[in-house]
């Protein structure tokens, strides 16, 4: 105990080089398991954002941009699937229920969702969580729209007020529905998921917006636009749906149907298998930030070892005295050992409370920049194995000064100059 | 009856190298509970002679008798028990622990050794650090860091850490040889006054060794030995050729 104290003492004599030090492994702790925590939390989000989904379906293409794009608003769709498509496997005897989602406008950046309410009943995340409303009731009325809880928040929206959509999803889009504004009638409960980064509205209110249009192109300037007769609307086409089978079994072969539809080309895809390959892809770029990072924290612990080492002739008295008053020359031995241990736990605790804050403070930041779900996930395995690794290594490090202390309390002896 | 020697050399010869040995004592006994002045020029192996007797360094021949222990039979481990538990220390300039307060200084030896901290008279040993304290005028300062003390206040400090837990041997390694002539003379006395008080306290009496190369001084102490008169020394100069 009288060790560890003479160590933390003489730490905070030293109390600069001690900061820099702990600061030096804190930084290349932060940026280790910041990689790891950034890449759990992005897998628990991901993941977390759609549970008892069995298939998600699409136009023929990748099945990571059809789940990226309809899941979790990041890119585009390739192209749409007609309305008869959706409605024939909607209807098909195996499947339990779908989710029609149509995309292609959006609100200061935020995704513009047309849907059914099907959305509100069936569609599950982290596992076994429903939406709820905090506010207000699903969209029902042409132009009527329902906000995710971000929305709300961020744009400071309330039930009641009025917002004017925009064609595309381009956060500065030049073409607004002006002249079709809808009416908030419902906020979501937040869900921490891309659903609360998202406005939703009925199918029909889509095609109510774009009333007049031909083929995504608006009425020309001078052109007539016709007056809107909502018996005329129709959904003619949708991005993608969300299916759920009626059983797990039926899952694989409602997927070899869609997938060999004859009468349209789709692709469906079983979610967490595109998962793994979203993880598999992540692989290598995760594998390189480790080892980057595994380097700067090698750099970090070299530091620790330089700034112990280079106070070794300064503290020859200090140890000479030690050695008078009956300190073992093991105990030398050991006093450095805990510096260089406490150095790297405090390193150690410092980056992994830094990452956690950082997750905290830049988690809208990350979700709203890049798209990507950030869950607060507690500390992993490989966590604390980096721990483990950094406190490990410090000491063995830390055994080098202490042995040259230790050689050197041999030849002073008593002669403390 | 020849008296108990508190420390007793026969035929040591120490070098760092086996083979260039840099000091040689055939005889030396110092008998328990004397005041013995070793003097002896800068250079003159001194402080080789004082790790010898604490059982930091250890000779290539002969044999060292420490307080009836046989050194040279001693693991490194019970050497460095021993000193801890039965020899207090004072330095050349007193050499304080910079990051450790008055108090923290006193206690360390009773702290890192439990036979020491045993003998303690108080009944704890913040009592104990107190009480020296009192005797040695530094109460005052007791929770403030070394760093920020006089000279004169740094040597009460370095006495009362030598003196805590009634060490048998009490070793002085040119304690005076930064002070002026009033200032030594004070500290010398304060020395062998408290050092006798331990000896009051324990029942194995208190052997002080002081060294220095100021031969004035030997009019303090009960007997005084000549370093050059009772070893041979290989000079710095030839040491480092």
């Amino acid at each position: 105990m009288i060790l560890l104290r003479l160590a933390i003492k003489s730490l905070r004599s030293r109390a600069l080089a001690t900061t820099l030090t702990i600061f030096s492994i804190g930084l290349s702790v932060t940026l280790m398991v910041g990689v790891d925590r950034l890449r759990g939390a992005a897998q628990e989000g991901f993941s977390g954002t759609i549970s008892r989904t069995d298939l998600i379906v699409g136009a023929r293409g990748g099945g990571l941009p059809l789940l990226l794009s309809s899941v979790f608003h990041i890119g585009n769709a390739s192209n749409n699937i007609s309305w008869e498509s959706y409605q024939h496997f909607a209807h098909h005897p195996a499947v339990a229920w779908t989710i029609p989602i149509s995309m292609g406008d959006s609100h200061h950046g935020y995704r513009v969702i047309a849907t059914d309410d099907n959305f509100y009943k069936h569609y599950i995340y982290r596992r076994d969580h429903s939406l709820h409303f905090a506010e207000g009731h699903a969209p029902e009325g042409l132009f009527e729209v329902a906000l995710g809880a971000d929305v709300a928040t961020r744009l400071g929206y309330q039930l009641g007020q009025q917002v004017v959509l925009a064609h595309g999803i381009e956060e500065r889009s030049v073409l607004n529905h002006a002249n079709t504004p809808f009416t908030i009638v419902g906020i979501l409960d937040q869900t921490a998921t891309p659903v609360d980064r998202a406005l939703y509205i009925t199918l029909l209110g889509e095609e109510a917006m774009h009333y007049g249009w031909s083929d995504g192109t608006p009425p020309a300037i001078g052109e007539t636009v016709p007056q809107l007769d909502p018996s005329r609307l129709k959904v003619d086409q949708i991005t993608a749906f969300l299916l759920g089978a009626k059983s797990r079994v039926s899952t694989l072969y409602l997927q070899r149907e869609i997938n060999t539809d004859k009468a349209e080309p789709l692709t469906a895809i079983i979610p967490a298998y595109t998962l793994q390959e979203l993880w598999s892809l992540l692989d290598y770029a995760d594998t390189a930030l480790s080892l980057v990072s595994a380097a700067v924290l090698v750099v970090g612990l070299l530091a620790m070892l330089i700034a112990l080492y280079a106070t070794l002739n300064e503290r020859r008295r200090e140890i000479a005295i030690l050695r008078a008053v009956g300190l073992h020359v093991r105990q030398i031995f050991i006093l450095f050992l805990f510096e260089s241990t406490l150095v790297a736990a405090a390193g150690t605790l410092l980056g992994i409370a830094a990452v956690y804050v950082l997750l905290f403070a830049l988690r809208g930041t990350i979700e709203n920049h890049f798209g990507l779900p950030v869950a607060l996930v507690g500390l992993s395995k490989r966590v604390e194995l980096y721990a483990a690794a950094t406190i490990v290594s410090a000491a063995v490090l830390g055994s080098i000064p202490a042995a040259r202390a230790y050689r050197n309390s041999l030849v002073d002896g008593l002669n403390a100059q | 009856m020849q008296e108990v020697a508190a420390i007793h050399l026969e035929h040591v010869r120490f070098g760092y190298r086996a083979d260039r040995p840099i000091l040689s004592i055939d005889h030396l006994r110092i008998p328990a509970g004397r005041r013995v002045f070793l003097h002896g020029p800068s250079g003159s192996g001194k402080t080789t002679l004082l790790s010898l007797i604490s059982g930091v360094l250890v000779p290539q021949r002969g044999s060292i008798h420490v307080l009836g222990q046989d050194l040279m039979r001693l693991s490194a481990s019970s050497r460095d028990t021993l000193r801890g538990s039965q020899i207090g220390y004072i330095f050349q300039g007193f050499n304080l622990i910079p990051y450790l307060t008055v108090a923290e200084n006193i206690a360390l030896p009773c702290e890192l050794h439990r036979t020491r901290r045993a003998r303690i008279t108080s009944s704890t040993l913040s009592e104990e650090v107190v009480r020296l304290a009192l005797r040695l005028d530094i109460h005052a300062h007791l929770g403030e860091t070394v760093t920020r003390l006089s000279t004169g206040q740094q040597q009460r400090v370095a006495i009362a850490r030598a003196i805590i837990g009634s060490p048998a041997l009490v070793i002085a390694d040119e304690p005076t040889s930064s002070l002026d002539t009033d200032r030594r003379d004070a500290f010398l006395d304060l020395l062998n006054e408290v050092t006798m008080e331990g000896n009051t306290r324990n029942p194995s009496p208190t052997t002080l060794l002081f060294v220095s190369h100021d031969r004035s001084l030997a009019s303090h102490f009960d007997e005084t030995l000549s370093l050059p008169q009772i070893a041979q020394t290989v000079p710095q100069a030839e040491r480092e050729a």
